[in-house]
């Protein structure tokens, strides 16, 4: 089960960096995403992994849990990486509609931002 | 302090307002100025001449052998306090910095003209002068390295005081960059120290010579902190900064060069002498660079035409004198340079004064414009006279005692074995010595009085002679009557060997010794070289010489293109670049760290994997190589991308986490609706850019990182660690009132930052706000109403089946949320799920009705409700107070209605209301922003819930595509 959830995570970053280091917004958009997903992951790993242990107090006396504290710090990242996701959605998206164009590498401002050499005494 | 007789040790809190207050004082000057140019010299004067009272008040029991201390913590995690002490050496150093400082600020208040922003140049001054006070009685070597790079800074200021002078930022700029480099090289030789000695206590440090001589680490430290104190005092082959330092307004040059910024290093090399002196390495080092300086110093201060740079020169030259001393290691040689160290201030910060009054009077400060000065300004004739001679070596005058002094002890050390190397050399620099001060006197006091004058030289006012008067004064006086001099050498001395002093009286007769007759020759010969200046000096100027300047601007500028090429290879405006940097690189300094430490034993076994998980696994996989390969259709990709997050959510069913369960899988809608409505305005596929090489590469780096991160979670994933985690499973019933130990994390234990994050929540729902805003008010809305989105659409936008399923649905969703709402501190649920349930309930509106429809019966408005969340969570945490206890204590108890069966209400759920209400507020704002283009993009207002309801008449249809 271990090498289950880690390698899903590996995969998940992968394509996640892969799609990060593409050219267009949308692209990058969507490996944030993946690597927001397998970031959830490993964190919620942390904890250790058990199977039928809900952290939900049993009434029943004794018995096992997992532990608490990455799930807890896991559900709040889920909820806030759709808050980024969506922001990020959003600046793409107003990018694309004023500039008409949804590409991320500033090609044109390399070339311009050379220093101006000999300006300083 | 391994003296013979341990020092009695005092606690003085005031030695901390004596250090501080120059700091404090900055303050005045720059307020002062407003009320004129004396109430601005005095205010200056005031928190110097305050420290200075407050210092001689100490001085006696210091002088009687006492040590004050006093100690303050800062960071004491770091081995960092502020702790002051003070002792001879550090009397001797105050007393000269806060003495001339009062010399400086009455000649600056006459040196400096009208239009010089005066203000400005007292600030800086009392900055530097506490700079260098708190170098002096540091009890830290942390807080020591504070101020010894603040003195870098405050000279830096102090240098490029004229700003509008080319030569006085480059010199400002020269001075930071070589002394803030040694002054960074020092950092590393005294954490060494600190490291060896167990303390950052210069006390302990001094006390663990032995140790820290022994050790292997003495090298480096030795090396890194010479570094430090040569750049500092200007020693050879860095002493090319102190001359274009000479740019500075003269009252600086005076200061900086005389007394305090230069003898720093000369200062710290006495400091550490007991812990670092005494080895061959010691010797070699700063013996023979002080002999090279001292030489080299004087050779080129004789033929340089500029005043000032004579006397830089020549004060690199004395500098060298005084590391050579103190690079000799004995005990009678450490105790002739602090004497000289008293003389060389004396007479030094005499001549630049005088040489600043010429340059006032004149308006020149070339040797060869001037001569005959000495009917026009006699004051000025006397006063530089006394003050070179001294420089010199004359009898009569204190030069004259510690130049003895110095010969005698270098007539009688070896150097690799010859007995004649030192006492040569010396001579020679001390001949040298002679001939730069006679032309000093000679070429500008001496000669006819000339005609050509850029301005008819006077004598200065009073407030402009007084203060090099006074110097000269104590010149002729210690000169005279050396012994006056004798109590606070043999304190200062004590202080630099640790203690042990050999005999020794300060007297002017020291009978016939082999170091009369190298003084004899050296004036003698001096006499003669300056004799035969004028062949010599074409001679020099005819000589090709290696330009100090040129050799460091080439450097700098090689530094600057070699920056910038960086800078321009990983820097150029790329994102793509950058982050394949950063993934590249952390991905290597990942296996480093991986390759360089230990792997703990595996302590867990791996869980079974039923065959159900591995058909997920499979999914999963694939999902996501499918989403790299097929990314360029976008809507297939975000398909893809539901998938992927589904399987996710099941898997925290698996893995025992309904919590998250439930939340990732309501986030996922809301997230794919959330890309959908966005990539309705996008382009819906991205084209072919890259090369298949560059695809390549980043293929490489996805799968270097994915493979990285993926063995890094399997290795901890079979390790155990110790947790905090039992407390929390401990606690959840009986203190926060919750058998659903997530929840009550969130609620209760962690609440703040949960608080935190529905704030974050809410921002970012304003921000999504606040952009469409602009972007609808901006050219992008022409755009959009220009641009025919009609083919996209649906011809049936809201078909009848979907509105009658999502009204029906309504109130189920609702409730369903409701019931999570309610159920969450005890079972899985909880505000933020129910938030994203009821949110969705409410989308499905949205999206069967159209946006007009919807909006015109929503009544509550978003950002009301984020901000109403955060105020009831805020209020509910702000509650505890009434009951005396810290924000965010929940209390809880049970109720029991005759109908219901008993159950609990706990403040905790009113927190989680705010929850609930700030992430509905959040996603719908977010949501709702997103389909506001709809309006812009030409869409049709429909007034009816449905494109046909075949339960209305005929002639009410609204038929208003056709529009």
């Amino acid at each position: 089960m271990e090498f289950i959830v880690a390698s899903s995570v590996g995969a998940l970053t992968a394509a996640g960096i892969y799609l990060i280091l593409r050219l267009r917004a949308f692209s990058t958009i969507l490996g944030l995403a993946l690597l927001s997903y397998a970031v959830n992951i490993f964190l919620f790993a942390s904890g250790r992994l058990s199977i039928d242990m809900p952290p939900v107090l049993s009434p029943y006396g004794e018995a096992n849990y997992t532990d608490p504290l990455p799930q807890a710090l896991v559900l709040t990242a889920i909820v806030i990486s759709f808050g980024m996701t969506a922001v990020l959605v959003m600046v793409a998206l107003g990018a694309y509609l004023e500039s008409d164009d949804d590409r991320i590498d500033m090609a044109e401002a390399a070339e311009n931002a050379e220093y101006g050499a000999g300006g300083r005494e | 302090m391994n003296g013979q007789e341990a020092a009695v040790v005092v606690n003085d809190p005031s030695l901390i307002i004596i250090a501080l207050l120059p700091f404090i004082g900055a303050l005045l000057p720059g307020m002062m100025i407003r009320a004129g140019r004396n109430a601005c010299a005095i205010f200056t004067a005031l928190p110097t001449v305050l420290s200075l009272i407050m210092l001689l008040l100490l001085a006696p029991s210091v002088m009687a052998g006492q040590i004050i201390t006093v100690e303050l913590s800062w960071l004491p995690q770091l081995g960092l306090s502020v702790a002051f002490f003070l002792d001879g050496l550090g009397l001797l150093f105050a007393a000269m910095i806060l003495g001339v400082g009062l010399l400086i600020t009455l000649y600056a208040r006459f040196y400096l003209s009208g239009d010089d922003p005066m203000g400005q140049f007292y600030t800086y001054l009392l900055l530097f002068q506490g700079a260098m006070l708190g170098i002096v009685l540091s009890d830290n070597i942390l807080l020591l390295l504070i101020f010894w790079e603040l003195t870098s800074l405050s000279s830096f200021l102090l240098i490029g005081y004229w700003k509008h002078l080319p030569e006085g930022r480059q010199g400002a700029r020269m001075a930071l960059a070589v002394t803030a480099a040694g002054g960074l090289a020092m950092i590393g030789g005294m954490l060494i120290l600190g490291e060896i000695a167990g303390s950052y206590k210069l006390t302990d440090i001094l006390a663990a010579g032995e140790a820290i001589r022994a050790s292997d680490w003495y090298m480096p430290a030795l090396i890194l902190i010479l570094l430090g104190a040569f750049t500092k005092s200007a020693q050879f082959p860095f002493h090319f900064w102190l001359p274009h330092a000479m740019a500075a307004p003269t009252p600086v040059s005076a200061y900086l060069h005389s007394a305090t910024m230069v003898k720093a290093g000369v200062f710290l090399m006495a400091r550490m002498w007991p812990v670092l002196a005494g080895t061959e390495a010691w010797f070699y080092i700063v013996t023979t660079t002080g002999l090279v300086t001292m030489v080299l110093g004087a050779l080129i201060a004789l033929f340089k035409d500029d005043l000032k740079a004579l006397l830089a020169f020549s004060t690199v030259s004395h500098l060298g004198l005084l590391t050579m001393l103190l690079g000799f290691g004995t005990p009678m040689a450490a105790v002739v340079a602090v004497f000289h160290i008293i003389n060389h201030l004396t007479f030094k910060a005499a001549l630049f004064m005088t040489a600043g009054i010429i340059d006032h009077e004149a308006h020149t400060r070339d040797i060869k414009r001037l001569g005959g000065l000495r009917t026009l300004m006699p004051v000025t004739f006397v006063l530089g006279t006394i003050a070179a001679l001294s420089m010199a070596g004359i009898p009569l005058l204190n030069g004259f005692l510690s130049k003895e002094m110095m010969l005698e002890e270098a007539s009688h050390t070896d150097w690799a074995g010859s007995p004649w190397a030192l006492p040569v050399l010396a001579t020679l620099g001390a001949l040298l010595s002679v001939a730069y001060s006679f032309r000093f006197i000679v070429h500008v006091f001496f000669g006819r009085v000339r005609e050509d004058y850029p301005h008819k030289p006077h004598d200065p006012p009073f407030g402009l002679w007084i203060a090099p008067a006074l110097l000269v004064g104590l010149v002729v006086l210690i000169g005279i009557l050396p012994h006056v001099a004798e109590p606070l050498v043999r304190v200062a001395a004590g202080a630099v060997t640790g203690g042990t002093l050999p005999e020794f009286h300060l007297k002017i007769w020291h009978g016939i010794t082999p170091a009369l007759y190298m003084s004899v020759i050296a004036v003698l010969a001096g006499a003669a070289l300056l004799a035969a200046h004028r062949p010599l000096d074409r001679a020099w100027i005819a000589a090709p010489r290696p330009e100090a300047k040129a050799i460091f601007d080439g450097l700098v500028g090689g530094a600057v293109g070699l920056s910038r090429w960086v800078t321009q290879r990983t820097h150029d405006g790329a994102m793509s670049r950058y982050l394949a940097i950063f993934v590249g690189s952390t991905t290597l300094l990942g296996y480093l760290a991986w390759r360089g430490g230990g792997m703990p034993p595996q302590t867990r076994e791996m869980l079974p994997v039923p065959p159900l998980v591995l058909v997920g696994w499979v999914l999963l996989l694939v999902a996501a190589g499918s989403m790299a390969l097929m990314h360029r259709n976008r809507f297939r990709s975000l398909v893809v991308m539901g998938v992927i997050g589904l399987t996710i959510s099941v898997g925290f069913v698996y893995l025992s986490a309904p919590d998250l369960a439930l939340t990732q899988i309501s986030v996922e809608t809301v997230t794919i609706m959330l890309l959908l409505l966005a990539l309705h305005y996008m382009p819906k596929a991205s084209p072919v850019e890259s090369s298949a090489g560059r695809r390549i590469r980043d293929g490489v780096i996805a799968i270097a990182g994915g493979a990285g991160v993926g063995a890094l979670a399997l290795m901890f994933l079979l390790r155990d660690t110790p947790t905090i985690s039992d407390y929390h499973l401990a606690n959840s019933y009986e203190g926060g009132g919750g058998t659903n130990v997530v929840n009550v994390i969130l609620v209760d234990f962690r609440g703040y930052d949960t608080y935190g994050e529905i704030i974050v929540l809410g921002i970012a729902g304003l921000i999504i706000y606040a952009v469409m805003e602009a972007l609808l008010n901006g050219p992008a809305a022409r755009k959009l109403r220009n641009t025919d989105y009609s083919l996209d659409r649906s011809r049936d936008r809201h078909p009848l089946m979907m509105v009658i399923a999502t009204r029906v649905m309504m109130p189920i969703a609702i409730l369903v949320g409701v019931y999570i709402f309610l159920r969450g501190h005890n079972q899985p649920g909880g505000g933020f799920v129910a938030g994203l349930v009821v949110s969705i309930a409410l989308l499905m509106q949205y999206m069967a009705s159209g946006f007009a429809w919807t909006q015109s019966r929503q009544k509550i408005e978003y950002h009301a409700m984020i901000g109403w969340g955060v105020v009831i969570a805020g209020l509910t945490g702000a509650g505890a107070w009434l009951g005396g206890k810290p924000f965010l204590t929940s209390g809880y108890d049970y109720f029991h209605f005759p109908p219901i069966e008993e159950f609990e209400l706990a403040t905790a759920m009113l927190f989680d209301l705010g929850v609930f209400l700030a992430v509905l507020g959040a996603v719908m704002l977010m949501l709702y922003s997103l389909s506001r283009i709809a309006r812009y993009a030409g869409e049709t207002v429909n007034r009816e819930p449905m494109d046909y309801d075949p339960s209305a008449d005929r002639t009410t249809r609204t038929t208003k595509e056709q529009e």
